[in-house]
């Protein structure tokens, strides 16, 4: 007597024997003609350049995850929507049904608001910029003393 | 079993006899002509004619044909536009990295023969055939959504006339 396990691999096997029949077939009637142009890699009819794995800014990090989250919430959200408005469950519960699943939702809500304001108030919503350092030397020479320079040049149209 | 007609009663089986016998040739015929998958892909304003083809009005999809992303899922490639020299370079790349068997529409007097830039045109090409083999010219300029429908008929003729062994050559 088979096993479930048993089922299981049998219907494993039967599945890679029906694939392998159906490409078998394929291979036996399809024409075979591969030249250089059509094993080329395909973009969009141009010139293939450069390898596919491209380098991605590692700054997008943090907003893919931000956007997860509230990729969530909206798939929560859409469930909910459902069986919030269900009259059967405000008749059964006298109303209190509406009041206790906004109530839920709202909590909800308030946790991913708070992961939110978390995130904004240490500043990873801002986009780091590459910061511009002004050389500081100290010289005898003050630098009003170019200003002064440059002043004066500035008046003479050239 | 003859092709002359695509008349429904001339081709159906009924089953009547309990056991249908066919040919390879004729099954495969049966199963290309009826998924003419197209490449997605539009040149100039027949393009606007082609979508509104593949659109719910005239439903190309009825016939099995249905755009795709890839040559290398495509059959059939509808070119529906003036074929720019620069352009050209493009379509035999994509017409080679079709897999065979492949089937090439030429859509419009533009793709058929230079259409209106068939003088002065110093950038079209004076018809697609000269870059790309083409099974069936549908006329107009641009054709409606029925010639373009009655290529894709003549195709499907074309088609169930072919021999597997003259594909593999």
């Amino acid at each position: 007597m088979l096993s479930d396990f048993g089922i299981v691999l049998l219907a494993l096997i039967f599945a890679a024997l029906a694939i392998l029949l159906v490409l078998g077939i394929s291979w036996l009637f399809r024409p075979k003609k591969p030249t250089v142009e059509k094993l080329m890699t395909y973009e969009s009819g141009e010139d293939p350049i450069g390898n596919a794995n491209i380098r991605f800014n590692i700054r997008f990090y943090v907003i893919a995850l931000i956007f997860i989250l509230f990729d969530v919430e909206l798939v929560f959200l859409f469930p909910w929507a459902t069986v919030f408005g269900n009259s059967n469950y405000i008749q059964q519960s006298n109303g209190l049904w509406g009041w206790f699943t906004l109530a839920e939702m709202f909590i909800f809500i308030l946790v991913l608001a708070l992961g939110l304001a978390y995130v904004w108030a240490k500043g990873h919503l801002e986009w780091v910029k590459p910061e511009i350092k002004t050389p500081k030397i100290k010289s005898k020479i003050p630098m009003n003393m170019y200003e002064n320079v440059n002043k004066k040049y500035s008046e003479n149209e050239f | 079993m003859n092709f002359e007609t695509l008349d429904k009663d001339v081709h159906i089986k009924t089953g009547e006899s309990e056991v249908i016998l066919t040919s390879i040739d004729e099954l495969a015929n049966w199963a290309r002509a009826n998924s003419i998958w197209p490449m997605g892909f539009g040149l100039a304003c027949c393009a606007i004619e082609m979508m509104a083809t593949y659109a719910s009005n005239y439903d190309l999809e009825r016939f099995g044909v249905f755009p795709r992303n890839s040559p290398r899922h495509s059959d059939l490639m509808i070119i529906s536009g003036t074929v720019t020299f620069k352009m050209a370079d493009r379509i035999s790349r994509l017409y080679e990295q079709m897999p065979d068997p492949k089937y090439v529409i030429s859509m419009g007097s533009c793709s058929n023969c230079g259409g209106p830039y068939w003088e002065h045109g110093y950038h079209v090409v004076k018809g697609v055939d000269r870059v790309i083999p083409v099974d069936v010219y549908v006329p107009g300029c641009p054709p409606r959504p029925e010639a373009l429908i009655g290529g894709i008929l003549k195709l499907q003729e074309k088609i169930k006339s072919q021999k597997i062994a003259d594909l593999k050559k």
